[in-house]
């Protein structure tokens, strides 16, 4: 074993080791340790995927000293690595956008705050890493936990404690449900690893036993984690949890928790179900319908708001039924597409947010469209973020939500005729939706502020530039260099079966 | 039918506890049946892991007076996965309960309908 097949391990420990060092130090220290842990995982990630490209191949790694089917692994892809670097580089620049705010959200216990936050990177590695479905099951249930203390952090009277709440509620029925499922699974197959879970789902679908059983176990597999990630109609906590908590926590909860479950959902269906078993179940049918009235009903709720938060929470109900319509159709372009749209809506939607905050903090600190109009010239960094952000989730060339409509609507096309009239069609609605309420907002930003109403001089933060010209530059990359990254998708998809 | 019903006694009586505690976290309005709806929604999954894993006439996997043979054990992976679940319910239900006293000092309720009404009407 060479060193570098360390990292993936590294990685994970250390940021949880950091979490718990964090806790004692001072907030500046914190902070300060936040941002190398983060930083350091991407680095990592960066020679993961430079020392694995050339293999071509993934490999496992042996934890202690018990080999499979006995103990415990991690496994390494491309796929795995890419997701890795991009939810790192992405809760780095959401750390660096929301920094100016945090002092005014979180007078006390800050430090507190940064744990939760590598605790949360702790969780969403284990996920993408690990080998081992209980493993995952556990560090689901971190990542839920530190998500809610993300939302709860800011106090805004106790409105973001019902919504953390409601949201608490809502992931305890998924992951009961995944829990369940994984149970289930275990005592069809007997084992953990998902690769041994692999060959016997395979010979008993092959054998043709235990049909109901294995049925089951997909359904509460892929609805729990459904309800988790916020698919349409699982999505009422999602604008309060989201509209309410200080601008960091509501990019990293919009782009990476939610994104978290459904990479950890594709993992299962291709490493423990194989994607044969899992589209002949027909749950494919179930999820495309919901992926469609998610992406229509969002757009509706969306375009209803008076509140800018709020709707660009909604347009992630939008966005995350776009994704699972992807997995829903059932080929392997439609999954390479909702893969790439989980990259492209993170790098999206986290700008949104945190340049939306940008922009209500230069408009008194309203979030109400009345009240933001001239925001753009107040805040030029802001406004040009959110207009790029708001392109690229409506779909125009040259950024990241283009290129996954594009897949969208390229896969659509084989197939049944039905199916993909229905695809068109929505995605064509959506888009019609998506220009409705994002380019509004946009214009409204670049109006003239109302009669009598006086602004105060305002300079932005350095990280806040910083976050916003980062961000920009990964959806114009996105955009622009799609190729190596749909690439590196679809070997990371081989590499997984 | 009936018959395999009752050979897996324990883990259809598992599978109802699990959709009772399920309907109960769903359904009911009171934070704290809420949450008892949990604890059983998890304690019936960790039924069914701990029925799944006992061999009749075996003892549980700790060695006593040097018997090292298989034979002599139940399993003991699903008594790991249960002691690991309970961990991470016991972990959840106690953030869920500071959460409720929290909401129930500033709202003097625990019903989450009345609370989420109460919230909406402060909204700034």
């Amino acid at each position: 074993m060479e060193l570098w097949q360390n990292i993936p391990f590294f990685c994970i420990l250390f940021s949880l080791a950091s979490a718990a060092f964090t806790s004692v130090l001072p907030v500046k220290h914190a902070r300060r340790t936040a941002f190398i842990v983060i930083s350091a995982v991407a680095l990592m990630s960066a020679l993961l995927i430079v020392k694995i490209l050339p293999t071509g191949t993934s490999y496992t790694y042996m934890m202690g000293h018990y080999p499979a089917p006995w103990g415990n692994e991690i496994r390494a892809g491309i796929l795995e690595a890419v997701t890795a670097l991009i939810f790192s580089l992405i809760m780095l620049f959401s750390l660096f956008g929301g920094l100016s705010r945090l002092d005014e959200h979180i007078p006390d216990k800050q430090n507190l705050y940064y744990v939760m936050l590598e605790l949360l990177l702790t969780a969403l590695l284990a996920q993408i890493y690990s080998n081992d479905l209980f493993t995952c099951y556990v560090f689901v249930e971190i990542m839920t936990i530190a998500a809610c203390s993300l939302i709860t952090a800011r106090s805004i009277r106790s409105i973001t404690l019902v919504a953390a709440t409601r949201y608490m509620l809502m992931n305890l029925l998924g992951s009961g449900l995944f829990l369940l499922g994984l149970t289930l699974l275990y005592d069809l197959t007997g084992h953990l690893l998902m690769s041994n879970i692999q060959e016997q789902v395979t010979a008993i679908a092959a054998a043709g036993a235990y049909q109901q059983p294995l049925t089951v176990v997909i359904v509460l597999i892929s609805i729990g984690l459904a309800i988790k990630s916020a698919l349409f109609p699982f999505h009422t906590w999602l604008p309060d949890a989201y509209g309410y908590s200080t601008p960091t926590s509501s990019a990293v909860l919009s782009s990476l928790v939610s994104k978290g479950y459904i990479f950890l959902l594709i993992k299962i269906i291709y490493r423990c179900i194989g994607f044969e078993v899992f589209a002949s179940t027909r749950i494919t049918d179930i999820l495309f319908i919901f992926g469609l009235v998610g992406i229509i009903m969002g757009s509706v709720s969306a375009i209803r708001e008076k509140d800018i938060r709020r709707m660009v929470s909604f347009s992630s109900v939008a966005q995350i039924g776009y994704i699972f319509m992807g997995i829903g159709m059932g080929s392997e372009n439609g999954m390479v597409a909702a893969i790439f749209h989980i990259f492209a809506h993170a790098a999206a939607k986290s700008m949104l947010f945190l340049s939306t905050s940008g922009l209500v903090e230069v408009s008194g600190d309203s979030k109400m469209f009345r009240d933001l109009r001239g925001a753009g010239y107040r805040n030029p960094w802001a406004g040009v973020a959110f207009t790029i952000g708001s392109f690229s989730m409506v779909g125009i060339p040259f950024l990241g939500g283009f290129i996954s409509k594009l897949y969208f609507a390229t896969s659509a096309m084989a197939m049944p005729p039905e199916s993909m009239m229905l695809v068109m069609l929505v995605l064509a609605a959506s888009t019609i939706l998506n220009t409705i309420y994002f380019l509004k907002t946009v214009i409204t930003l670049y109006r003239p502020p109302m009669d009598g109403v006086e602004y105060p001089e305002f300079r932005p933060a350095k990280s806040f530039v910083f976050a916003m010209v980062c961000l920009s530059a990964a959806n114009i990359a996105l955009g622009v260099c799609s190729q190596p990254i749909i690439e590196a998708i679809r070997s990371g998809l081989h590499m997984f079966a | 039918m009936l018959d395999n019903l009752l050979i897996n006694s324990e883990e259809a009586a598992a599978i109802i506890l699990f959709g009772i505690g399920f309907t109960t976290l769903l359904l009911q309005r009171n934070m704290i049946k809420k949450i008892i709806g949990f604890g059983m929604m998890d304690s019936a999954i960790y039924l069914f892991l701990a029925a799944k894993g006992y061999i009749d006439g075996r003892k549980a996997p700790i060695v006593v007076n040097g018997v090292t043979e298989m034979e002599a054990y139940i399993n003991p992976v699903p008594s790991g996965l249960v002691l690991t679940g309970i961990v991470v319910s016991v972990s959840v239900t106690a953030l869920m309960l500071a959460l409720t006293v929290r909401l129930y000092r500033r709202y003097h309720s625990l019903d989450i309908d009345e609370i989420t009404a109460l919230s909406r009407k402060e909204e700034p």
